[in-house]
């Protein structure tokens, strides 16, 4: 190894390393390769089709997200198509010996979401998933990285994949985050900066005090939304934080290998005089929160500011881009968002379904009613949360407020399952994508974070979360 | 994978730019076990009115867009998720190349896997390639692997790059799976290095 100045990147990556042939990509061992029921079908038949053995079961682990009901009757309302995915993942992990948190079991839950909870995400390690949000991951210090279903059946066959080495790419956010601004606003800001394509071929760390700042769940929806902005993976240098996190969890490493642990993932961080291909400061105290308002999650502007023009913009590709988003979304230029109405509320996905984002929520709903007309969907990353969340009495809190308090799953992040936006509909939504059609064919998302859809459940349109004070 | 080495084809435009892979199939359509068939979910909610009936607006739909294989787009092409099923539908379609400015890293990896190649051009060549569909919309592109080059009425327009191992396999028919069955040894050797680490 290089005693060159590094990038916690490239220590990651130099730590996988198992072959290196001229004219070829590095081939970089996997640690961890998680599955769900969507994307693995095809892989493990690419298995059996060559005959092929699943080389380390005990580095795979499955679980069921994508298409699984949140409606408390549960199997009753699952569809013919997801009930036979869902059972041939079950059946693909009994056949190959891997361990599954499939429905009904009590760990269960959306795939980015029990990987840390499980401790199975450790700081060093690399991660990867039939799933772009993978990047998740990166928040514990890991390369973590989606992959594509023939991608899978490599790992599954070699526990390795061909891969160049990526550039990184430093994102600074130094300062104190104003109240009522969060990890999300911070996620929104970024990719409202440099675009959906602003990563691409990098992966990003995060960095700076603001970063330093924010818990683990914080860093998780950040590095979450590292795709968005065309980043194939984001971390952060693993700390005490991280560390506190981790410790006692169940795959967490225990007593004297938990020393030795520490001790190495403490040597995880970027060296002094390291060089990144390319830069960008945040100054945190400077956020505001963030709203999107077209097609994409570069579409986004601090909440309180006029929609954009597209004669503003400089090119007409651009232009037309902005004008046939705004058109989707049913918004007129130069108009305000505030006080837009919404039909539902999604608070959920693996960017925003966490303990401390239904806290947050709840702190907003709390002694207060769900505007009327509005469907307000909660929807816990997990069983875990569920039960964390219902023994903190947020349950109590959600559903006093007239809103909907569901089984874990990613549910009206990709609408898969049957919850989903009828067309034309307009919500506020803690998830990733407002891509076109993502939440149901014809719906319309505005993305934010758990505090800025409360504040829009309660005032039944688009609602500067600063406005509202905690009940 | 089927292999590629030269194609000169008929093209179709969707000039837009991010287009994300819930655009190049919708969600609703992942739930399926195989890869056949998915060409008619391609750019289904553009494509097809609620009710399944194919909007006469849409290009794809023309009576003179069947059977076209390049595939001409903006900027940042597949966007989004990981789903493989993007280049399943474009492939399932017909489509064996896609032109653009540029593209989202997982989609790329992905296309270039099930023998679809993407293609990214600069803006003044992407520029000739829209003008000259404008201009007459039969015109034919070939997209030469071996050459990294396009051309236009037998005129080169414009070179390439490709990840030298996926022009390989792409030029051979090859998939990398087999490649990296034969690191067995060096796969054996790093576990049993790893196995020696304190946690
Ligand atoms: S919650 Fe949404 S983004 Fe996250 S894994 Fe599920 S579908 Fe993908």
């Amino acid at each position: 190894m290089s005693q060159q100045a590094q990038t916690l990147v490239d220590k990651v990556w130099d730590r996988h390393i198992v072959s290196e042939q001229p004219d070829r990509p590095s081939m970089i061992y996997i640690d961890l390769h998680l599955i769900h029921e969507v994307t693995s079908p095809q892989a493990f038949a690419a298995l059996e089709e060559r005959g092929l053995k699943l080389r380390q079961p005990e580095r795979t682990v499955a679980t069921m997200d994508h298409s699984t009901p949140t409606d408390p009757r549960r199997l009753e309302v699952l569809d013919g198509q997801s009930r036979k995915q869902l059972d041939l993942l079950r059946r693909n992990c009994e056949k190959y010996g891997v361990t599954l948190y499939g429905l009904g079991h009590n760990r269960n839950g959306i795939v980015h979401v029990i990987g840390p909870e499980l401790g199975l995400t450790q700081p060093g390690m690399t991660i990867v998933c039939g799933d772009s949000h993978t990047s998740t991951h990166g928040a514990f210090g890991a390369l973590a990285f989606g992959i594509g279903t023939t991608e899978v059946s490599h790992v599954l066959a070699t526990q390795c994949l061909l891969q160049h080495r990526p550039k990184s790419f430093e994102v600074r956010v130094d300062g104190e985050l104003p109240e009522g601004v969060g990890a999300k606003d911070i996620a929104l800001a970024i990719i409202a900066e440099i675009g959906t394509d602003g990563g691409t071929g990098h992966v990003f760390e995060f960095r700076g005090s603001a970063i330093e700042a924010l818990s683990m769940e914080g860093r998780m929806t950040l590095c979450n939304m590292s795709i968005e902005a065309g980043a194939r993976a984001g971390l952060v240098a693993p700390d005490e934080k991280t560390f506190a996190y981790l410790e006692g969890r169940d795959f967490a490493p225990k007593g004297a290998a938990w020393q030795a642990a520490v001790a190495d993932w403490r040597s995880l961080s970027t060296d002094e005089g390291a060089t990144f291909s390319r830069s960008l400061t945040l100054d945190a105290s400077k956020l505001a929160p963030m709203i999107t308002f077209g097609t994409n999650p570069g579409m986004g502007q601090a909440i309180d500011k006029d929609l954009p023009r597209p004669e503003d913009l400089g090119s007409d590709q651009a232009a037309a881009e902005l004008q046939k988003a705004l058109d989707y979304m049913g918004l007129e230029s130069g108009k305000a968002l505030l006080g837009h109405p919404v039909d539902v509320v999604f608070i959920g996905s693996c960017t925003n379904s966490r303990i401390s984002d239904l806290r947050e929520a709840a702190e907003i709903f709390k002694g207060r009613q769900v505007a009327e007309g509005v469907r307000t969907l909660v929807v816990p990353g997990s069983q875990d949360i569920k039960r964390q969340a219902e023994a903190e009495g947020l349950d109590a809190v959600f559903r006093a407020a007239g809103a909907e308090w569901r089984e874990p799953g990613c549910s009206m992040c990709i609408a898969m399952n049957g919850d989903q936006l009828s067309p034309g509909q307009y919500a506020v939504s803690t998830s990733n994508r407002n891509f076109e059609g993502r939440q149901g064919r014809g719906g319309r998302t505005f993305l934010a974070s758990p505090r800025t859809a409360a504040a829009a459940a309660i005032k039944g349109c688009v609602t500067d979360p600063r406005t509202v004070k905690a009940g | 994978m089927e292999a590629l080495k030269s194609l000169t084809a008929q093209a179709l435009v969707v000039h837009r730019d991010n287009i994300d892979t819930d655009q190049i199939i919708p969600a609703r359509f992942l739930k399926v076990t195989d890869k056949a068939g998915l060409g008619d979910a391609l750019f289904a909610d553009w494509r097809y009115a609620e009710d399944g009936t194919p909007k006469a607006d849409f290009v794809l739909n023309q009576p003179w867009a069947k059977g076209r294989k390049i595939l001409v787009a903006g900027q940042n092409f597949g966007s989004g998720s990981s789903r493989e099923h993007a280049p399943w539908a474009l492939l399932g379609y017909g489509f064996r190349a896609v032109l653009a400015r540029s593209f989202a890293d997982i989609f790329r990896n992905n296309a270039l896997k099930n023998g679809v190649l993407p293609v990214a051009l600069g803006e003044a060549e992407h520029g000739k390639v829209l003008a000259a569909l404008a201009a007459n919309r039969d015109e034919a592109l070939t997209v030469d692997l071996e050459a990294c080059a396009v051309s236009l009425g037998g005129e080169r327009i414009a070179s390439f790059e490709v990840d030298a191992f996926a022009r390989h396999c792409l030029l051979n028919g090859l998939d990398q799976l087999g490649y990296l069955l034969h690191f067995e040894a060096d796969i054996a050797r790093y576990e049993a290095e790893r196995s020696q680490r304190a946690y």
